[in-house]
């Protein structure tokens, strides 16, 4: 017993003498995501308020156009990605926001763990409570547009593969604009732009499906999008909050 | 007195803090400007001048476009333009990250709105393009697409660096967003191009330059160049201004810091 | 007289060709215009200032101050 006790001493010794050499990349990753998460689930609402405003918008649509089924369904892809894109950009705001009024973003900057680790984790946590409820409220709406049905997978497909995307561009566009003068406005004039090709892609997606056309080229493209993405997009929003901290 | 004659060398700045690349040696570029903005400026007009000319005289109308395909001269050159200061304002942005260049930042704000403009310019003068050609003011084909969205890239640029008080701080924002624009302008227009040809009836034709001929593409090379010397001598004027306008800031918060009157 | 009416009229296409060069004109000489009185403004702005500090020792001073354009 005393050799074990003193032989896991001996072992945890060295750990302790060694510089600290914080906490590894995935226990900060692990560390910040369920933080973020905790603090959506105490805000209750987020997730709610998105899919609220997604299917609020979305339902707009008939009342300008008319309920004629068959240009419902033509236009259902669109109005479905577009609708989920203006969501998502909606909830942008609060990716950065109160972490830098409270100072949590200055803490952040200083810790080991690297603030790309750490800004790829808070991104997470907001597809979590955006992205993902999106794709759960997305078929509902292509229903109500009367989408035929071979479309539905690939609807879900793409936006789970499109909707990550969409938060890791938005939080480059967040973290830009952190604390500026009317920031909210800016956001969209920044990461719009930049969501064309998701949102291209994204319907192309479906209308092939509906058109019985090859699928995987556009989810291959989305898929490479968002690879592409999940590197870069942390980093350069990483480095717009250091501006914003600096 | 080696401090007063030392105007054109580095003198050290007080403090003896680390070199002077950090901070603009205002007085050396402002000469380097001075020097080369009258040359800049000659060959605009002379570029200008001369394009005007081919396109307006010389060179032949098209034989299906008629005289309308003179609107080429001006909207490819704008076109081309507004790609070039784009790329400009990318890679000045990517010098003041990196090696945080003063003047690099300064280039970047003072390129964006020239860049704008130009990119309004193709917008309209595509517009005007096309108009006879389609029958519409704005037909969403690939190529004004891509410099519609171009345009967007431009005005988002412009409005974070003005977005904040600590322009500092605007400025280093805009340039990583200018980076992230231009690493996206390819793919926007990979994408926009696809979109296109999925949703256009093979029918509609695009503003397509004309198969060019010698007696098009000198007219449209000759006003491309007058196009970019403008651009740099304006580059350079509005350069020059901004380092005075920094200098200002300066010499009013040195004032204040005296307790002197403004 | 017929040679400007011809060359004016665009072969029909006036109402299109001109608009353009003109707006690009103007865009063009509005940019020119607004950069270069935005530098006269600030060129007077400065040499009203330094006038009142000391031109020579203002030169010296432009050249060797560290003007942090980021700041």
């Amino acid at each position: 017993m005393v050799d074990a006790a003193t032989a896991h001493d001996a072992a945890a010794e060295p750990a302790a003498t060694e510089a600290p050499a914080g906490p590894g990349l995935w226990t900060g990753f692990r560390a910040m995501l369920g933080r973020d998460l905790r603090l959506a689930v105490r805000q209750r609402g987020e997730a709610a308020r998105v899919v609220m405003f997604f299917v609020l918008t979305a339902t707009l649509f008939p009342f300008g156009l008319g309920p004629e089924p068959n240009l419902l369904a033509r236009i259902a892809p669109g109005v479905v990605w577009v609708t989920a894109l203006l969501s998502v950009l909606l909830s942008l705001d609060r990716l950065f926001l109160t972490d830098y009024e409270d100072g949590s973003l200055e803490l952040m900057v200083q810790t080991p763990v690297p603030l790309s680790v750490l800004v790829l984790a808070k991104t997470a946590a907001h597809w979590l409570t955006t992205g993902l409820p999106l794709c759960v409220a997305a078929p509902v709406i292509a229903l109500m547009y009367a989408m035929p049905a071979e479309a539905y997978p690939v609807l879900l497909a793409a936006m789970a593969l499109g909707t990550p995307s969409l938060s890791l561009i938005g939080s480059v566009g967040a973290a830009l604009t952190v604390g500026a003068r009317r920031g909210g406005i800016l956001v969209p004039l920044l990461v719009l732009p930049l969501y064309i090709p998701i949102l291209i892609f994204g319907v192309a997606a479906v209308d092939a499906a509906l058109a019985g056309l090859p699928v995987r080229p556009h989810l291959l493209l989305l898929g490479a999008m968002l690879l592409a993405a999940l590197p870069l997009a942390p980093w350069a929003a990483a480095g717009a909050v250091r501006q914003a901290v600096d | 007195m080696s401090s007063e004659t030392a105007t054109d060398t580095h003198t050290r700045p007080a403090g003896g803090r680390r070199s002077l690349h950090r901070f603009a040696n205002p007085g050396r570029f402002q000469r380097l400007a001075d020097a080369v903005i009258p040359w800049t400026g000659a060959l605009t007009v002379v570029c200008l001048a001369a394009g005007l000319v081919m396109a307006l005289w010389l060179s032949p109308a098209d034989y299906q476009q008629g005289e309308s395909v003179r609107i080429m001269y001006v909207h490819v050159p704008a076109a081309w333009l507004s790609l070039f200061v784009y790329t400009t304002i990318a890679v000045a942005s990517a010098v003041a990250l990196v090696w945080r260049h003063p003047l690099a930042d300064l280039a970047a704000r003072a390129a964006s709105p020239v860049g704008a403009a130009f990119t309004f310019l193709a917008l309209v003068t595509g517009s005007l393009w096309g108009k006879p050609m389609w029958g519409t003011w704005w037909v969403w084909d690939a190529r004004l697409t891509s410099v519609l969205v171009l345009f967007f890239l431009y005005l988002g640029h412009m409005a974070i660096a003005n977005a904040f008080e600590d322009t500092g701080r605007g400025r280093r924002a805009a340039a990583i967003l200018a980076l992230v624009g231009f690493v996206n302008v390819p793919i926007i227009k990979f994408s926009v191009d696809w979109w296109n040809t999925l949703h256009q009836p093979a029918s509609v034709s695009r503003v397509g330059t004309p198969a060019i001929d010698a007696s098009m593409l000198w007219p449209l090379l000759v006003m491309a160049l007058g196009f970019t010397l403008f651009f740099v001598t304006l580059l350079l004027v509005r350069m020059k201004s901004d380092l005075m306008g920094a200098r200002l800031r300066n010499l009013r918060l040195m004032q204040v810091q005296r307790g002197e009157g403004g | 007289m017929a040679g400007v009416w011809e060359f004016l009229h665009m072969g029909g296409y006036a109402a299109y060709v001109w608009p353009a060069y003109g707006l690009t004109a103007l865009v063009m000489l509005a940019l020119l215009v607004a950069s270069v009185r935005g530098l006269r403004v600030r060129r007077r702005e400065l040499a009203r200032l330094e006038g009142a500090r000391g031109g020579r020792r203002a030169r010296r001073e432009m050249d060797a101050e560290e003007v942090d354009t980021t700041a």
